[in-house]
Formats: C-alpha cells, structure tokens, sequence
C-alpha cells in the first residue's frame, strides 16, 4: 500500500516511449499534465480535460487511455507511449503519420496526437480493421477541422500499406 | 480544470482497500477505472479529501461462471468483459449493450462494478443488472452481503453502499434457453451519455423492460408477452410514469417518445432473439 498526502510530492517513474524517465507529482496531478509540465513531452494535447475529446489519448501498458483521466500517481512503473514516440526516425514518419499528411487528414493539428494514438494503438491490435471498426474507434475522437473523412481514408490507406497491399 | 487536493492511497489488494475505507469512511472515495469520477474530480463535482485507488486489483480481478450466475469482480474493465468469449452465451444483454458503454478509449480503463457503483442514471451497465435482476456484493473489512440491484440504486448517484464499503463483484443470471435480449439507445454521439437507453428480456409469456436517462435510477417493469396496441399503451403509460424532465439535452415530450419508439425496438429485437 502506498501513501501520499495532499501536500506532498513523490518520484514517478515510468518508461515513455521506451525510455526511463522520472519526474515529481503530487497526488491529485494528472498523466497529461505530468507528460507535457514534468517530462516536457508536449506531444500530448489537452483539450477538454474530462475524457469527451480524446485529444489527450496516449497508450498505457499496452491499451489506449485517456491521460487526463489518470493520475500520475496512476502511471509509476507504466509503459506510456505517445505521438513523439510514433516516428521511427527524426526525419522520417510512420506509415499512418505519413498517411494522414498525404490525405490531408489534419488541419489544425490539435485533436491529431490522440487519433493518432488511438488508430496506431488500432492497427497494431486489429490489423485487419474495416472501415466501420476504424470509424468506431475514431469516433472517440473529437475533430473540429476535418469532418473527419480524410482521416477515415488516411487510416484505411495505412491499414492496407502496413498489410502489404496497395494503396486505397 | 484540476482536481482539488486528496490525499492518494494506493490499495494493491481489497484487503488495502477495505481497511483504507475503514478508517478514513465517508471522506474517501474509491478510484476504479477512474472513467467517471476523473472527469467529476477535474470538474470539483466531487472533492473527496481521500482518494483509494483500486486500479492495481484489475489484474487479478476474474470473470466467473458459478453455476447460474455469472460474478465479474472489482477491476474487471468493460473492455475485457466486451472481449470475454463466453459473453454472448451468457450475458447477450451485455454483449449488445457494452459497445454503447463510452467509446474503446474509455472502456479500455473503465470497469464494470465502477459503472454499478457510480450509479449514473443514464449509464448502460445498471439498466442492464436492474433489467437481468442482478445482485451486487458489498464488503467491508468484517463480512459481505448482497443487495439485488433495485435496492441497490436508490438515487441519482445514491446507492446503499456505506461508508465503509466497497463494490467487490457483481452477480448476474445466465441466460436461459427460451429467452430473448435487445437494446436500444439514443444519444447526440454514439458513446456519449445515453438521452434515452432501453433494455429489454422476453420470454414466450413475459417482457421485462427497462429504461435508463429518464428517471433518477434505471425503472423496470414487468408484463405479460404484449403485442400491437397493448404494447404501446404498456408503453405509453411506462413513459408518462417515468417523471421525464427538460434538459438541454431533450425536452420531456422527445424522451417519451424516445421510450416509446426504442421501447418497442428493443422488445422486438428481443422477440426475434429467444432462443431455443
């Protein structure tokens, strides 16, 4: 059993995108908070902070979570993944990041982290996901920009690119 | 916005939790998936001054066929239950009602006695149990008893659990040969609050129904196998029971005909579901 009173801070640490890293939390911090002001991990964005918009999804040991509706407490020991995490390599995008830039599946950017998350986190489980699965999953989303077709085509196209098969 | 200050205590056994609750009783409050009582502690709708996170019991937490029932224990996520492969067997309400539950981000962390605990009038899960008749387990540190569903739920947010005690398992009927499940559900976004939620069980000879969103817990009622008109005045006079309010959501007259119309859709689902 673990204890902290409202006054104090503890060390947290947990891996993200597959690197220990550590910073400090009080109890009532959240995740989205403790990634963008304690580990400067900005990708991350918050938008409505009680869990409508998805902005903020990042994945959690392995399944998609909302980061404003965890604690960072919540996260010690965890593997978190975000969107700086997508990118194999600095000057290169991952097939779904590069995807949503030919379909022009962002306008202003700001919901794209958690979708991205979300659809990666997707791919990853259910390859073989259809148009309806992907529209249920992004529809954890929301997108003010878009009207949200570009982006259901970007991930069919990456589905089928990450399948071995042509583009849609 | 943030949550204000709590103290944190982290149970990683129901032990932990139930001597947590012991001591600090109606200031703390117990954090489960968190899908719920995060968006409440970041709103300050609720400024509990201690805060028992039970999340670590989610990975012991099992799934269990006992006989005629089926007991889904504290931690156990909405969405492991979606992807238990005895779900549609056992639980079919569930089956079809589940995939309404929040979206695939929230389920993922979300459980399902945190639903029946949180006791949110528009929320799937306890229209479900109330409709299947279901028992909840209450414990605390020195025994446990069971309550059925519809005394458990006594209000918007209000159950019979005390101060020192916790939601430990669910207890739900398997369903049976010769019955019948359907579910219906409208909201402004598929996976958002529920305007108007129906679930409905039917036999050959009955029809359980029940309604979620309208009144301040989920409303069962019972009747025989209705058909045509007296379905719709059983119905009709179901919804006008129901005390429906305006909000901004729906006026009072769209969340009657909302009953009315998914009320009817859901008992014949139902219908053409009974099984064998």
């Amino acid at each position: 059993m673990t204890t902290l009173s409202k006054d104090d801070t503890t060390l947290i640490r947990l891996t993200l995108n597959g690197r220990e890293v550590q910073g400090r939390a009080s109890p009532r911090l959240l995740l989205s908070d403790f990634l963008r002001h304690e580990l400067g991990a900005t990708g991350t964005h918050v938008g409505c902070e009680h869990g409508v918009c998805g902005a903020c999804t990042v994945r959690v040991d392995g399944v998609m979570a909302r980061s404003c509706l965890m604690l960072a407490m919540q996260a010690e020991g965890a593997q978190v993944d975000t969107v700086e995490g997508l990118a194999p390599q600095p000057d290169r995008l991952s097939v779904l990041q590069a995807a949503f830039r030919r379909h022009h599946a962002l306008q202003c950017g700001f919901c794209t982290a958690g979708i991205l998350m979300s659809l990666d986190t997707l791919l990853r489980d259910e390859p073989d996901a259809d148009r309806t699965r992907i529209e249920e999953v992004v529809g954890g989303h929301l997108c003010r920009c878009t009207g949200y077709a570009p982006i259901i085509d970007a991930a069919l196209d990456a589905a089928a690119e990450l399948r071995g098969g042509d583009h849609v | 916005m943030k949550p204000a200050p709590f103290d944190y205590i982290r149970a990683e056994t129901r032990e932990d939790a139930l001597a947590a609750l012991s001591e600090h009783g109606e200031a703390a409050r117990i954090l489960a998936g968190g899908q719920s009582l995060l968006p409440m502690l970041n709103m300050r709708l609720a400024t509990p001054s201690v805060i028992v996170d039970t999340y670590r019991l989610s990975r012991a937490a099992q799934i269990r066929e006992a006989g005629d029932a089926v007991e889904i224990e504290a931690g156990v996520t909405q969405a492991r239950l979606l992807g238990w492969d005895g779900l549609a067997k056992a639980l079919p309400l569930f089956a079809k009602a589940l995939p309404w539950v929040g979206h695939a981000q929230t389920r993922a962390r979300g459980t399902v006695c945190g639903s029946v605990a949180h006791a949110d009038p528009s929320a799937e899960i306890p229209l479900c149990v109330a409709v299947l008749g279901g028992e909840v387990v209450l414990s605390n540190r020195r025994k446990s008893r069971k309550v059925a569903s519809g005394e458990f739920h006594i209000g918007m947010m209000m159950t019979d659990r005390r101060d020192d005690e916790m939601l430990t398992a669910l207890r739900l009927p398997r369903a049976k040969p010769g019955e019948g499940y359907g579910f219906a559900e409208y909201g402004r976004r598929h996976g958002d609050f529920a305007v108007v939620a129906c679930a409905a069980k039917v036999t050959a000879d009955s029809i359980t129904f029940g309604v979620g969103g309208v009144g301040d817990t989920p409303v069962v009622a019972r009747w025989d196998a209705l058909d045509g008109s007296a379905l719709d005045d059983a119905l009709n006079a179901c919804a006008w029971g129901l005390g429906a309010r305006d909000d901004v959501h729906a006026d009072a007259r769209m969340r009657r005909d909302l009953v009315r119309g998914l009320g009817r859709r859901a008992i014949e689902a139902a219908r053409r579901e009974i099984t064998a």
